[in-house]
């Protein structure tokens, strides 16, 4: 490669660190507004969430379903589909997690927790074939049919329960010790307290899988044949609709092991509501991570503790000011995108 | 001849390296219909844009009224009295009639409410004075093709426009609907308007215009008032004259038939008849050229071979067997394809040069274990192919995007020919490739032939036709029209046909 190729690269490589700071500059103006020192108060984010080993726990805690939806919206964004139904197939899969659980308290040690995961991987990635089949066989939008699926989801969930939860609560039972994912604080003393747990460590593994499928598989060379451009992938012979709908299958599948981090980690029970934005959330993971899977890991990492530094500020400044930066990051990281792509184009 | 209303003089147009407009100059004289003629890519749009402030020019000016004018924008054109019929309309499909006449200038009442009575009686007024036949109250969406085109012209007018420009506007229309269009330009010529009509049908030039100016390559080549010109001359100004004959050594001897098609109906993206009924066969050890203007059935022919689109009828066979269904069984059954648009059908320019040489084969055993796809096999089996087909950068992992359009062409070409097909389907493979490139691609095309391979050949470039094929057929009209071979023929004589001007094999 020239130089000239390479400082595109590296323009375009640049773009969701330049949109971060761009976001944290604006809203250091709004810490200012509330009449507080911006410094200072990034300062206490970033002591309380790195500084200690509880606050390291907390925030890895946070970024742990972050990477299972972010992985899950990057690979749909490979393939050219946009998958906004992470939300609801994180809720399922938390929830079919649960359901499995329970129904096999009485069998011998991992088959429960084992159950517990092929049912919650199995739970969203039905989820997401069904906007897949509909799209593959109709031509029916996948982002207008996977919002539709989240509603879905939040009834199914709501009507299911009524026959499911404890009385007088949202919840469910308690699930057996044989389906729990053990806390890392059982052996990490200095993480006590926290709920981080080896959930991480699934999710880690799975972004080394996706970057597997995704550059050294038949299946992913299609996924992505498709994603970047279908009319090609159709001479090559690919079946764009089969394609498209394991795509969605393998995004829901994703999203859907997501829910396994509260309920079998943390929890230990199902609760309405638990997933609590976390899908809509890996939107953005996958877009400043790229849609590469150690991206999404670091951006989950990154709004991980965006999340948990929201809790710790909230006596100086509205906690709402983390949700704003959010929602700042991905202005700025679409904007700040399309910037450096023209730049890097011009250069090549 | 009155003096011209509007003229370019002299005008160039580049994009990049190319010019698309060299030295254009072009004069429209108030009540003439004045056809400009030329095959795709010969530069007839191009200068329309120029003349209607779509794309400035690098060089010279347009003249209005004598006077030199600045167009810069459409709107500087239509404020000269410019109007234009785009290929795909401009309006808005949900709106009426007298909304989409008057959008931008409103006839308001207080409070800026919409006179929609004032709207239709004013388009009533200019439809009837015009002799251009549509309901100001209906829907656009609900109208023909030919209705929306009346639309069209009747915005034109609405704006004031003295000259009308109408790029290729029978291409969308059904020969009655063409009728009614010409009788509609007549009677609009008749009261003064000047009117450019961009075609490539002889026959329409034939019928309708007073003057008519050729292009090709980007230069007016000549022209002149059709009572002076005959069809043949035409033609003969619109491919050129025949280029010095292209010398590559050929093994003689024609083998079996690799490709033999029987009475095939293929239909287009809007359900029209594109092919109609074509038989054919290629041999191995031939090259077929299909020559034709552009949009004649030729790309739905090669795609339907391809396994793109389905056929309505008729069938296929590929060494002797029936086709299969689909790209990939055909790829299997023997069929290689080089397609026309290879930006958007042949190639995936974000990914690299080793991924594309494995577009259609990612399932290859070779290419690694299970379901998994080995990089190192993929960069072991690039890296002679790019250096085979001369593909520079010869870098396995270099962007199919950043290369050349000859060097992405000579990329096409490798996995195609690598794929040890019977049967090479190959659309138009020199297009935008510089000529270093093209000679390349015609050799290989040729030792394909060699190595007894059928090569079916489309290309609206009878030059290339003329130099590489064995045998001619000519397509106009999604039929095959004429045959002959290369020796028998001439440049002047395909184009006739290509125009649809003469039928029937000769005498």
């Amino acid at each position: 490669m020239s130089a000239r190729p390479r400082l595109a690269a590296a323009l375009e490589f640049s773009a969701p660190i330049v949109a971060v700071a761009l976001a944290l500059a604006a809203g250091g103006a709004f810490i200012l507004a509330a009449g507080e020192n911006p410094f200072a108060i990034y300062g206490l984010i970033f002591s309380q969430c790195f500084g200690t080993g509880y606050g390291i726990g907390q925030t890895l805690f946070k970024a742990t379903p972050l990477i299972f939806t972010g992985l899950a919206v990057a690979i749909g964004f490979r393939g050219g589909l946009f998958n906004i139904g992470v939300e609801g197939q994180l809720y399922l899969g938390g929830f079919a997690a649960a359901l499995a659980a329970l129904a096999l308290a009485n069998t011998p040690a991992p088959v429960p927790v084992l159950g517990a995961l092929v049912a919650a991987a199995l739970a969203g990635a039905v989820w997401g074939a069904i906007p897949g089949v509909l799209k593959a066989r109709f031509g029916a939008h996948e982002v207008i049919n996977t919002i539709m699926m989240n509603f879905i989801a939040f009834s199914l969930v709501a009507f299911v329960g009524r026959r499911v939860f404890e009385t007088a609560t949202v919840r469910t039972a308690m699930i057996p010790a044989a389906a729990q994912i053990p806390r890392f604080d059982a052996w990490l003393p200095a993480l006590r307290g926290s709920p981080a747990n080896v959930s991480l460590i699934l999710a880690v593994l799975l972004a080394l899988a996706v970057g597997v499928l995704m550059f050294r598989t038949r299946l992913g060379y299609a996924i992505r044949a498709v994603g970047f451009n279908p009319t090609a992938a159709e001479y090559g012979g690919i079946a764009i609709g089969r394609t498209q709908t394991v795509t969605l299958a393998i995004s829901g599948a994703l999203a859907g092991l997501g829910g396994v981090n509260f309920v079998l980690g943390y929890k230990h029970f199902f609760e309405l509501g638990f997933s609590a934005g976390a899908g809509f959330l890996g939107i953005a993971v996958a877009l400043i991570g790229r849609n590469h899977p150690i991206g999404v890991i670091v951006a989950a990492l990154f709004f991980g503790a965006l999340s948990y530094g929201g809790l710790v500020i909230n006596q100086r400044v509205p906690k709402e000011l983390v949700e704003m930066l959010t929602a700042l990051v991905i202005l700025f990281a679409i904007a700040v995108q399309q910037v450096m792509e023209r730049l890097a184009r011009g250069l090549r | 001849m009155s003096a011209p209303m509007v003229a370019l003089r002299n005008v160039t147009r580049r994009f990049g390296s190319v010019v698309a407009n060299e030295d254009v100059t072009f004069e429209i004289a108030p009540g003439e219909i004045h056809a400009l003629v030329g095959e795709n890519g010969a530069g007839k749009t191009t200068a329309m844009r120029v003349l209607y402030g779509i794309l400035p020019p690098h060089a010279g000016h347009i003249e209005v009224d004598g006077k030199i004018a600045r167009i810069a924008r459409p709107a500087d054109a239509i404020r000269l009295g410019l109007g234009m019929v785009h290929q795909h309309f401009m309006l808005v499909e949900t709106m009426t009639v007298a909304e989409n006449l008057t959008l931008g200038h409103e006839p308001a009442a207080a409070f800026g409410a919409y006179r929609r009575r004032a709207a239709e009686s004013a388009v009533e007024e200019l439809s009837k004075r015009y002799g251009l036949a549509v309901d100001p109250r209906a829907c656009v969406s609900t109208l023909s093709v030919g209705a929306q085109q009346r639309v069209e012209i009747l915005k034109s007018l609405h704006h004031g426009a003295r000259v009308l420009i109408l790029d290729e506007p029978t291409a969308v229309l059904a020969p009655q609907e063409v009728d009614d269009l010409f009788r509609v330009l007549r009677a609009l010529a008749a009261q003064g308007t000047g009117i450019v009509l961009i075609t490539h049908k002889l026959a329409e030039v034939r019928a309708i215009a007073d003057r008519v100016t050729v292009m090709r390559a980007g230069r007016v080549v000549g022209g002149g008032a059709l009572t002076e010109l005959t069809n043949e001359a035409i033609a003969e100004l619109m491919v050129g004259r025949p280029t010095p004959p292209f010398v590559v050594e050929r093994t003689p001897g024609v083998e079996g038939v690799r490709l033999e098609v029987r009475e095939l109906h293929v239909t287009d993206a809007r359900g029209l008849p594109a092919v109609c009924g074509v038989s054919f066969v290629a041999r191995g050890g031939e090259i077929v050229g299909i020559a034709g203007v552009e949009g004649n059935g030729q790309h739905e022919l090669i795609e339907c071979l391809a396994g793109l689109i389905p056929s309505h009828a008729g069938t296929v066979r590929i060494d002797g067997r029936d086709a299969p269904r689909g790209a990939r069984a055909r790829f299997k059954a023997g069929i290689a394809h080089v397609p026309a648009d290879r930006h958007r059908r042949a190639m995936i320019e974000p990914m690299t040069l080793a991924e594309n040489l494995i577009l259609g084969l990612e399932r290859d055993p070779s290419l690694g274990r299970g379901p998994g796809l080995d990089p190192a096999a993929l960069a072991r089996r690039a890296k002679p192919m790019l250096e085979a087909y001369d593909v520079r950068p010869a870098d396995p992992r270099a962007h199919a995007g950043a290369l050349s359009g000859g060097n992405q062409q000579k990329l096409v070409m490798a996995r195609e020919l690598t794929r040890e097909a019977g049967v090479m389907l190959v659309a138009h493979p020199t297009r935008g490739v510089d000529l270093g490139a093209t000679a390349f691609i015609h050799r290989r095309l040729i030792a394909a032939r060699n190595s007894g391979r059928a090569v079916l050949l489309v290309s609206s470039e009878l030059s290339e036709i003329l130099a590489l094929s064995d045998r001619v057929l000519v397509m106009f009209d999604g039929r095959i029209v004429f045959e002959t071979t290369p020796r028998a023929t001439d440049e002047r004589e395909l184009g006739c046909h290509m125009t649809g001007t003469r039928t029937g094999t000769p005498a």
